[in-house]
């Protein structure tokens, strides 16, 4: 068995640098498509428990242990033999290319992604950077899927995602300028790094609001209930995709929820610190529970990820403006206000951050 | 040899995307031709290892700016026989500036005056540099003042934006959304205290 696993790991070690970063990222991929996968069937498992329904029950219940385990699978089946229907007036390039479009860039992002201590596929100095501009891609997919439609909901639908995206995505960036104030550096995995030293070192305590600015705001980026105006169906059907079906539709949907995992992520490791052990500094340092590690993200962005479902579930949807004025006359107001705090807490040396 | 091949692959591929947002027809497409031109643009500065550059451009002008063209392009109802009127009378502006713009990339190629050796690529930069952290070292020393002077330029163009386009419209019945959101529940709903009444025997319901 030992030398199984040494030869295992000498031939991993002489593989060349581009083969094994590919082998990373297939694993990385498919990790996240089965997360998606999963996903869906724990988000239609949680709102059931929430409305006292038991959700999906029926496939694949291994000896009656984890019922509608498989549910994910019958769903892709079903999508899959479904027809891709191409209405007659759409632009048929266009149409065709926009799913992919809005896929692309939630799966991009993960090669920044610090998953684990020593594990990132790229670790790249301007990793907040690029993953503020890959998700700020994302929203061409559902500009282009509405218009091409050539359909009124779904050109509706298409520019109130737009409008959206772009408020909040300002939001968003000035809650990410005050995280990189405090660690000083673009690099996710630094930005992790200098959260080092138990619960009261996380951003979570000191950029309190600027977290709460962004959970709001990646909730209105993925385009989730209470914001899913994009694809409200009490007033414009679908929204901008109204015109898919089939597999077509299935690849927004699996995009919709690449991108909840991924915001998840993102705010596991913008605040509370990623892949860090919460125990730190309370239990001995060699106490297993202590040691930093995929595990600790993963519980963290499994959080996340359930109070997804849980706003979902809960909140009825807002109104368009009411969305609009909440993204500009409330969320920037506040970053901006606790930007200036956060300098003057760092000038005076106040909070765990020192001046470098 | 594979840099080689990724830069003529992009670049070629930037040309065309360039022809094609000044050739095609529909202003969506000129549009979308522009953005996998700022794309193909990003990934050559990549080659040159200048990846803070790179990823900005993604962000400021894909992210944001051509998503704005793009909402307002959609929108617009353009006639093009109307734009296209007096597009041969005007044609020799473009030649000029056409003229200008090639002169002055030969020019660069040419002529090393400028210190700048187009014919040979970047110098590789040593293991561990990082561009980014080297912008932003000079950015917020030797050129603070330079660099704080544009934002502040950016504000101003901001404010003066906003200052030009709103208006107020008279008669106009917008919702007071603060007045909304500040409605409590004793405002809409009055809980009336009542015995409760017993239903007769033999009466129907």
């Amino acid at each position: 068995m030992d030398l199984i696993e040494r030869n295992v790991l000498t031939l991993w070690a002489g593989l060349p640098d581009y083969l094994r970063s590919t082998i990373w990222i297939l694993i990385v991929t498919v990790a996240v498509i089965l997360s998606v996968a999963f996903t869906t069937l724990w988000e239609r498992k949680v709102i059931g428990w929430m409305q006292l329904r038991k959700g999906p029950n029926r496939v694949g219940s291994v000896f009656g242990l984890i019922p509608g385990i498989f549910q994910p699978f019958a769903d892709v089946i079903k999508l899959l033999v479904k027809e891709v229907v191409v209405p007659s007036q759409a632009n048929k390039a266009l149409f065709r290319i926009a799913p992919a479009i809005t896929l692309i860039p939630a799966f991009a992002t993960w090669a920044v992604m610090p998953l684990d201590p020593s594990l990132v596929i790229a670790d790249l100095d301007a990793g907040l950077l690029y993953v503020l501009s890959l998700t700020s891609v994302g929203v061409y997919g559902v500009i282009l899927a509405g218009w091409a439609s050539n359909s009124k909901y779904a050109f509706l639908g298409a520019m109130r995602s737009a409008a959206q995206i772009v408020a909040y995505e300002i939001a968003m960036g000035f809650a990410l300028v005050g995280v990189v104030m405090a660690a000083g550096t673009l690099n996710l995995g630094d930005i992790v790094r200098a959260q080092a030293g138990g619960v009261s070192q996380w951003f979570l305590i000191w950029l309190f609001p600027l977290f709460v600015v962004y959970l709001i705001a990646g909730v209105a980026e993925t385009n989730r209930a209470p914001f899913d105006v994009a694809e409200g169906e009490s007033e414009i059907v679908a929204g901008f995709h109204v015109e898919y079906s089939g597999i077509a539709f299935a690849l927004f949907f699996l995009a919709e929820y690449a991108n909840m995992i991924l915001i998840a992520t993102l705010t596991a490791v913008f605040f509370l610190g990623g892949w860090l052990s919460p125990f730190e500094g309370v239990l001995p340092a060699g106490h297993f529970l202590a040691q930093p590690g995929f595990h600790w993200l993963f519980v963290k962005l499994f959080f996340f990820l359930t109070c997804f479902m849980w706003y979902r579930a809960t909140f009825p949807r807002y109104r368009y403006d009411q969305i609009m004025r909440l993204g500009w006359k409330v969320l920037i107001p506040v970053t901006l206000v606790w930007i200036a705090v956060e300098a003057a807490l760092v000038h005076f040396g106040i909070g765990p951050w020192s001046t470098p | 040899m594979l840099v080689q091949i990724l830069f003529y692959g992009f670049s070629l591929l930037l040309i065309a995307a360039a022809l094609g947002v000044i050739v095609t027809r529909n202003p969506v497409h000129s549009a979308l031709c522009l953005v996998v031109a700022f794309f193909t643009s990003a990934a050559l500065w990549l080659l040159i290892e200048a990846e803070f550059l790179a990823i900005v451009l993604v962000l400021v002008y894909v992210g944001a700016v051509m998503v704005l063209f793009l909402f307002v392009v959609m929108m617009l109802d353009i006639n093009v026989e109307e734009v296209r009127k007096g597009f041969t009378r005007h044609a020799w502006v473009g030649w000029v500036a056409a003229f200008v713009v090639i002169a002055q990339i030969v020019g660069v190629y040419w002529f090393k005056g400028l210190g700048i050796d187009a014919t040979v690529g970047a110098a590789p930069l040593p293991e561990g540099y990082s561009n980014t952290r080297a912008l932003g070292e000079v950015l917020y020393t030797q050129y603070v003042y330079p660099f704080e002077l544009a934002a502040v330029l950016l504000l101003v163009a901001i404010v003066a934006a906003i200052a030009l386009t709103m208006r107020r419209r008279p008669g106009l019945k917008a919702q007071d959304v603060a007045k909304q959101v500040a409605v409590r529940r004793e405002d809409r709903v009055r809980l009336v205290k009542m015995p409760a009444e017993r239903r007769d025997e033999g009466s129907a319901p």
